[in-house]
């Protein structure tokens, strides 16, 4: 790893149609930056950009010292001159190629840096498991297997930077989980930083280092993984208005009596159903706000048995709901929302009924409760105000963090190989000046 | 089997034909490049242009190859003072003419196979370092070779029959410009060239089939090439 990570600078402006894309993102290029939103929120606009396949209206983009493309000092560095590796969501083989020829294309043109090659076709090959492809055209791979070859391809070309566009959107469940461990053991084994567009957030949870959410061509929020989940501006792009903490833990034990496995995490343990994993292995858990129940002193006589001692930082009730529910005629009574809301939302059926109470009542029926639990975790919590006021929350306030086992199911936790960054301090979102509540709290 | 006139008609039409598509292949895709990529004022006008063999008669069209290539003519002129070239009445004038009714046929079948190239190959190219000229030769010239192929055979079977602008534009000179058609056109003029003709039109026969076969073994090879047999 070099000392000082090159930063990803992008301040750019691009009228696509109606499409007005102006974002303004800077970052450290380091492990994986995921750009996480919606379709059509200008995330591939975005990876175009850099990759030079768009050209900005106006701004620019640079890497570390290199400036990709500089409009108003008319710089526009050719796409072949860039050094990226990109990873289409369509794999893009070439047909007349076979996989061998297609995995060197990229190599044979890197010049330079092919004498002395970061990757190598062997330690590729080897790497993504591509050793029974090689002599094969791309029309007889599986749709697993030609991602697999691009991003090979990708890495080859000893790119400084590897751009992927939803590379696993285009696949079915078992070839996306056949190509997810790849993508982890190419950002671990190799330290070429990746920009990675998804809208998936079990992706983005189980692969990405920095996060940069995206709105409607809008750069909404920009920072260390944990640190932006943990943001109230997260929370429309989680779904469900679902908040939520992101813990990096590791596996401490198991115990096969009661099938259960114990995390231990940044100064506590959690315990967890069992989890098929070795001792040691790092995984990344999500906590949903709404499964932490709060204790001013230590229960003893409940079922719940991960209880985990904070303090609170902030205690808000936000002014209205994240996500407004469906209105099913006026302000009208609680059954009738409950039955107007559509089977697909998240949240509980008891959940739903109290949202649409505190809209009609035009405040909310929740808080929301940040607690620190350890040096580099914050767990939020979700009560309702009229809890929050009879524990008298408030920060400074010393509580138990209650977290039921059962809630911690395999949908929780993102086993993540090799070594995953450890999380940075959480700042103050106050001192960020990239992020944009306001974009969100319409 | 076949008489050394019959031979003599044969090889012309075959070495006209291909002469043709030689010529006009570099030019054919360069054109369908310009139409199928390419914005410009006076496209439309281009298209027509290239077009124009295809809706005029022939003999107009040999009648303009006479004004602007016979030995008085602008180009022509040029090209038999300064080079010694004389079309008229040559095979090269044979070849040229084939070459010019044959061109937008040839031109359509390319720009076809262009337009379906896939863009973001040549996209993906790019990233990978390769220049637009090298993704031109390693990426899309062999997507569109189906198209290459198929307009050379067209353009190849249509010089191989051009009858009208070939007349008029270099005669029917035995042993020079007399191919295949204009010999069969010459021998039903004759009053007992009736059998002779039937062996021709059989022989063309035969060459339009070896032609047929030919080509769709290799269209058949080229589609297993580029990976889409």
């Amino acid at each position: 790893m070099s000392p000082v990570p090159q930063r990803l600078q992008i301040r750019a402006r691009k009228r696509l149609g109606s499409f007005d894309f102006d974002c303004d993102i800077d970052v450290p290029l380091t492990g994986l930056t995921a750009l996480f939103g919606a379709s059509g929120a200008g995330k591939s606009t975005l990876i175009n950009l850099v990759a030079g396949l768009h050209r900005p209206d106006d701004g620019r983009v640079a890497i570390g010292t290199t400036v990709f493309c500089d409009r108003a000092a008319g710089i526009d560095l050719p796409v072949e001159k860039r050094q990226l590796g990109v990873v289409f969501q369509d794999a893009r083989l070439f047909p007349h190629l076979t996989a061998r020829q297609n995995l060197m294309y990229g190599f044979k043109r890197a010049g330079e840096r092919a004498r002395s090659p970061r990757a190598t076709l062997d330690a590729v090959v080897q790497l993504l498991g591509l050793s029974a492809l090689l002599d094969q055209r791309p029309h007889t791979l599986s749709g697993g297997e030609k991602q697999r070859v691009a991003l090979g391809r990708a890495l080859l070309a000893q790119p400084r930077l590897l751009l992927m566009d939803e590379p696993l959107a285009s696949l079915d469940a078992a070839r996306k989980a056949e190509v997810l461990p790849y993508i982890e053991r190419l950002r671990d084994e190799y330290d070429v930083p990746i920009l990675y567009v998804s809208h998936s957030l079990d992706e983005v949870l189980r692969l990405a280092t920095t996060l940069v959410l995206i709105d409607h061509g809008r750069v909404v929020a920009a920072g260390p993984l944990a640190e932006v989940l943990g943001l109230p501006a997260a929370r429309p792009f989680v779904g469900g208005g679902e908040a939520g903490a992101l813990l990096f833990a590791a596996v401490q034990s198991h115990d096969e009596r009661y099938a259960l496995s114990t995390l231990a995490c940044d100064g506590f343990t959690l315990r967890v159903p069992h989890l098929d994993a070795a001792i040691g292995t790092r995984l990344r858990v999500r906590i949903p706000a709404r499964e932490v129940a709060l204790a001013l002193a230590c229960p003893s006589d409940v079922s719940i048995s991960n209880r985990i001692e904070g303090v609170i930082e902030t205690c808000d009730a936000p002014a209205s709901p994240s996500s407004p529910s469906p209105a099913s005629g006026g302000g009208g009574g609680v059954s009738q929302r409950a039955s107007g809301a559509p089977p697909e939302r998240r949240a509980p059926a008891s959940a739903r009924l109290l949202e649409g109470w505190g809209q009609g009542s035009r405040q909310s029926a929740y808080a929301e409760v940040r607690v620190r639990v350890g040096p580099s975790t914050v767990l939020s919590a979700t009560v309702t105000r009229e809890s929050a006021e009879r524990l008298a929350l408030a920060p400074g306030l010393r509580v138990w963090c209650l977290v039921k086992s059962v809630a911690l199911d395999a949908g929780a936790l993102a086993v993540a190989r090799g070594s995953v960054a450890t999380p940075v301090a959480l700042r103050q979102p106050a001192n960020d000046e990239r992020l944009r509540v306001d974009d969100w709290t319409r | 089997m076949l008489t050394p006139a019959e031979l003599e008609a044969l090889r012309l039409s075959l070495q006209v034909a291909l002469t043709a598509v030689a010529i006009s292949l570099p030019l054919a895709v360069l054109a369908a490049w310009l139409l199928a990529r390419h914005d410009f004022p006076g496209k439309t006008l281009f298209d027509a242009l290239v077009h124009l063999p295809l809706v005029m008669p022939p003999v107009v069209i040999g009648y303009f190859l006479l004004l602007l290539f016979g030995t008085k003519g602008p180009i022509g002129g040029w090209l038999y003072e300064t080079l010694g070239l004389r079309l008229i009445f040559t095979r090269w004038g044979a070849a040229l003419a084939a070459a010019v009714m044959s061109f937008p046929l040839m031109v359509r079948a390319i720009r076809l196979a262009l337009e379906a190239v896939d863009r973001g190959l040549e996209a993906a190219a790019r990233t990978l370092g390769a220049s637009r000229l090298d993704v031109f030769v390693s990426v899309t010239l062999p997507l569109m070779l189906p198209g290459i192929v198929s307009g050379c055979i067209v353009a190849f079977a249509a010089g191989l029959g051009d009858f009208g602008a070939t007349i008029t534009f270099v005669g029917n000179v035995q042993g020079e410009t007399q191919t295949l058609s204009l010999a069969i056109y010459s021998l039903t003029q004759t009053p007992d060239g009736d059998a002779a003709a039937l062996r021709l039109v059989l022989i063309s026969l035969a060459l339009a089939l070896v032609a047929l076969f030919v080509s769709e073994r290799l269209a058949h090879r080229v589609r297993q090439f580029i990976g889409r047999g």
